[in-house]
């Protein structure tokens, strides 16, 4: 370790103005802005709902008049409950592998860290069934409005969980290697934040995509 | 995400300052940085004039065929996108790189790394766009691309698909550059540098940020769409599957006015160093100028749809937008008027900064009282899509941002490159930019109000346009021998114009206390700051002593102890920011050239690799601490 | 390995002689985080259970659920993401640019005529 007196003059050289460290200032604004990122894609899907011209819909049955083919509603409320749900417990593991972190517990860091990838990855599985199942049932990004507004809402924000995985199993990984000490927890907290963004950003959006109509 | 794993390689720093080309791909020094977005700024805001004069001579005269109309198309697509994104907003970011960290009293940016990924994303991004030249299929829609006119359906070649790419790229250069000016500002000003004793381009670069961060993901998000329906064939634009193309005009000014703030309120900052510093005075209503910076950037995001008057949203809605962008005039009116104070029984010397920047307030005062002229709807009603709106706009980016970022060269030239910029040639440079400008645009006003559609690629005789179209050509052509003068005189006095030394306005403010050019690890010691204006005395400065430096011409510029000699810290070069670019362009390149999936994939590993190694390997050499 | 980071600026190196304090922030415990998990799952269950009644039907469905989900997403920000406990700073950050989007948003569904002032 580093002797006293470079000690003190590595405080000088990363002294702060606010005490607080850059990573974190840099994530709460990228959240500010991803706020703003998720608006859009929100606000337009709810322009845009009820003015598909053609079928399938979300939450009523269609049948096309030129082909007598018949589409069911498409939403599949249950599937998305769970994965829901799903994805509320990983935010409770994340907190847990933090604060493991922050303790220096190894054991535990790792167990939660492995848990919230693997709920994530759980909830990408349910997000991967609800679209092979939609594009069977119909629908498909290039079907209509509300295929192309639905699926790249629903899929940039399990872009987001995605990339949300992988910094998670980085860190595992880093963890099992070597053992994540309370000075990496500054890490751990700026991807836990990022990783409960994503999940209130599907807490917006489970409610306003999938239950009003 | 800073650092996590430990490989601490021993070798020491590679010493970054030896020149050469390798020093500048590899670098990730802000002061280097913000040169690279000087000269390539530079050079885009050349090409974009040149695309200019060739409209300009299209439209001398009646029925002008120098172009074709689907060539015509293209110019004023490139001019506007090539000015806004690729001229305008890089120099502002040349001048956040070169100043914030010297105005606060910092050593770099917080993330020095991510700042050169910036900067070779925005050189990938506009280069990605202008390469559409070569296959005479540059983007067409105009610049702000109205859906359905970008749609695959009104628009089948590749011209948009090159804008939609490019300017993805670019939106990522400003947002990673947004993330790390707030935390830089935020977390790294010196001991006693208060946010109220921030230099006002500080502040200014510090809102304008807050501006991108927010803005940019809302073209992102518009511009994703429209990706999404020319390569995957979506409906979001689709008339026929019931898009509304409204949405997009909704999306783009939502991101476009605030954009509009983004390419003004950092030439307002240098105007606020410049002024006091050629007045002998303090800047009259500091907090002032800060809060209606502030003001003007919230409200900037309530006034988007009073570009969109003509669509018919309603009295409510008109009523609203009208409203909100009357108000939005009063933070800026205070601004001018501040100015005005500041200059107000103050010392002045006319130095070509100085005239510059008495040129922004006059002529974005003409350009903003204009622009209230169109609060109005049934005033806009008459004048939008006209050459009175493109008289207006000129005014204020033009009159507005240029003379003000023109000023921020001439004033900080010295402290950049150590030499100054010559006098003379600067104030021919400042006349002639202000008549040709005035010549150009001033009579575009009456041949807007006289029904001059903007966008036309040429006109029948008699319609009572000719004279305004003669007289705009001419000034356009003396703003092409300014801006002649100006490169002649900025690429010159790099190498032999006169020595500066560190402050040679006697300037108030602290990147003024270093020496010119600033060493790489800037202050040798971090400053206590104790006031805004710790370069004065606090009797007030003495006047400014007349002739400005002129010996030492064709003198080597003095040098200084290195980092290493001094014991500083400093983040090692490293070329894996340009790699990454170098990927992520790869794989958009993939998508455009006959969508071959391979190349997307292979740029997509290259991007998330170099990624890895970067944020992977510690910014600093390990054996520092040891 | 060894755990030598130093460059990160981890808060506890943060400090500088006359640097602003850290503030001190205790974030919660497992013992909340518990709690929290508990309210969040249940006001899952309450929303979907929402969705399956007579309530569907009813003025009420939509205020409803749009107060639920802005009950738990108030939750998740202030104990997951620890805002309550944290510097002020960040909630500037987060509430400031969180607030425009919304009112942007609400704006956006009256120009498009999804909401309207007079009754339909």
């Amino acid at each position: 370790m580093a002797t006293a007196a470079v000690a003190e003059h590595h405080a000088d050289h990363h002294y702060t103005s606010t005490g607080l460290p850059h990573t974190k200032i840099a994530i709460w604004a990228f959240i500010g802005s991803e706020c703003f990122f998720f608006a859009s894609l929100i606000s337009t899907y709810l322009i845009y709902k009820g003015r598909s011209v053609v079928g399938p819909f979300p939450h009523t049955a269609w049948t096309d008049p030129s082909t007598g083919q018949h589409f069911k509603a498409i939403l599949n409320i249950p599937v998305t409950s769970a994965s829901t749900f799903v994805l509320l417990m990983s935010s409770l593991a994340m907190v847990l592998a933090h604060s493991a972190v922050e303790r220096s517990d190894h054991k535990w860091s790792r167990i939660w860290l492995a848990t919230t990838a693997l709920l994530g990855t759980t909830f990408l599985g349910f997000q991967a069934y609800e679209f092979t199942s939609f594009v069977h049932e119909g629908l498909k990004i290039t079907t209509n409005l509300f295929g192309s507004t639905f699926f790249i809402t629903t899929g940039f924000h399990g872009a987001h969980v995605t990339v949300g995985v992988l910094w998670l199993c980085t860190m595992l990984f880093i963890d099992m290697k070597r053992g994540l000490t309370p000075r990496d927890a500054i890490n751990v907290d700026v991807m836990a934040l990022y990783w409960h963004f994503v999940d209130v950003v599907w807490v917006a959006i489970f409610t306003l995509l999938y239950l009003i109509q | 995400m800073a650092t996590t794993v430990a490989a601490p390689s021993l070798a020491g720093p590679k010493h970054k300052y030896e020149g050469g080309l390798w020093s500048w791909l590899s670098t990730t020094d802000h002061k280097k940085i913000g040169q690279l977005y000087l000269y390539t700024a530079i050079s885009w805001f050349v090409i974009g004039g040149i695309e200019a004069a060739i409209m300009r001579t299209q439209l001398y005269g009646p029925n002008g065929r120098l172009v074709s109309a689907d060539t015509y198309n293209q110019l004023f697509t490139m001019h506007g996108t090539t000015m806004i994104f690729m001229a305008i907003m890089p120099l502002s970011a040349a001048f956040f790189n070169l100043l914030i960290p010297l105005q606060i009293g910092a050593r770099d940016v917080a993330f020095p790394r991510l700042n050169a990924f910036s900067y070779w994303l925005f050189l990938a991004g506009s280069l990605f766009m202008n390469v559409s030249w070569f296959w005479h299929a540059a983007p067409d829609s105009g610049w702000f691309a109205y859906a359905p006119l970008n749609t695959p359906q009104f628009n089948p070649g590749i011209n948009m698909d090159f804008w939609v790419i490019g300017l993805q790229i670019l939106g990522l250069s400003s947002l990673a550059a947004g993330f790390n000016f707030i935390t830089t500002i935020i977390n790294m000003r010196a001991p006693g540098m208060h946010f109220m004793r921030m230099p006002v381009f500080t502040w200014s670069a510090f809102v304008t940020q807050f501006l991108i961060v927010l803005a940019f993901p809302i073209i992102t998000v518009a511009v994703t769409f429209l990706l999404f329906d020319r390569f995957f064939h979506t409906t979001f634009y689709e008339l026929s599957a019931g898009a509304d193309p409204l949405l997009w005009q909704h999306l783009f000014w939502l991101f476009g006015h605030p954009e509009v703030y983004i390419l003004i309120l950092p030439a307002f900052g240098l105007v606020s160093e410049v002024l006091p510093t050629f007045s002998r005075k303090p800047l009259f209503g500091y907090p002032v100028m800060v809060y209606s910076l502030i003001l003007i950037a919230t409200l900037g995001f309530g006034v988007w749809a009073h570009h969109m008057f003509a669509v018919g949203m309603g009295p409510v809605a008109d009523s609203i937008f009208s409203v909100t962008t009357m108000l939005i005039a009063i933070p800026t009116g205070v601004k001018i008027f501040n100015w005005l104070g500041t200059m107000w029984g103050g010392n002045i010397s006319f130095r070509t900064a100085t005239l510059f920047a008495v040129g922004l307030v006059c002529l974005f005062t003409i350009g903003g009282i204009s622009g209230v002229m169109h609060s109005s709807p049934p005033s806009d009603l008459m004048q939008t899509d006209s050459y009175f709106i493109v008289a207006h706009f000129h005014y204020v980016m033009f009159g507005g941002s240029m003379m003000g970022l023109f000023a921020g060269v001439y004033y900080y030239f010295p402290k950049i490159t150590g030499r100054m910029l010559n006098e003379t040639l600067g104030k021919w440079h400042f006349w002639l930019t202000f008549i040709g400008m005035n010549l150009t645009f001033f009579p575009m006003h009456f041949a807007g109000l006289n029904g001059m559609p903007r966008r036309i690629w040429s006109y029948d005789a008699n319609q009572g346009w000719d004279l305004d179209n003669h007289i705009s050509t001419i000034g356009a052509y003396i703003i092409v021998i300014a801006t002649a003068i100006f490169l002649y005189n900025f690429i010159r006095s790099r190498g032999h114009g006169a020595i500066g030394g560190n402050n040679p306005w006697d300037a108030p403010t602290i990147e003024w206390s270093m020496p010119s050019p600033p060493p790489a690890y800037n202050f040798a010691k971090i400053p206590n700051v104790t006031s805004r204006y710790p370069m004065w005395p606090a009797t007030g400065p003495s006047p400014l002593s007349p002739p400005v430096p002129t010996a030492g011409t064709d003198q080597p510029l003095p040098t200084h102890p290195t980092a290493d000699q001094l014991g500083i810290p400093m983040p090692t070069a490293t070329i894996k920011p340009l790699i990454a670019t170098i990927g992520l362009t790869l794989a958009f390149v993939g998508l455009i050239w006959h969508r071959q999936i391979p190349i997307v994939l292979l740029g997509a590993a290259i991007f998330i690799a170099s990624l890895y190694a970067w944020v992977l390997t510690p910014l600093e050499p390990e054996h520092t601490e040891h | 390995m060894t755990a030598d980071h130093s460059h990160s600026p981890a808060p506890t190196d943060a400090h500088a002689p006359g640097a602003a304090p850290h503030p001190e922030v205790h974030f919660p415990n497992w013992h909340t985080y518990k709690w929290v998990a508990l309210i969040l799952a249940v006001l899952t269950v309450a929303e979907v259970w929402i969705y399956y009644t007579p309530m569907k039907q009813t003025r009420l469905f939509a205020p409803a659920l749009l107060t639920l989900s802005a009950i738990k997403f108030s939750i998740v920000v202030m104990f997951y993401m620890h805002l309550k406990y944290d510097a002020k700073i960040f909630r500037g950050l987060f509430l400031g640019p969180l607030a425009i989007a919304i009112i942007v948003l609400i704006s956006l569904l009256f120009l498009f005529g999804h909401l309207s002032l007079h009754a339909t």
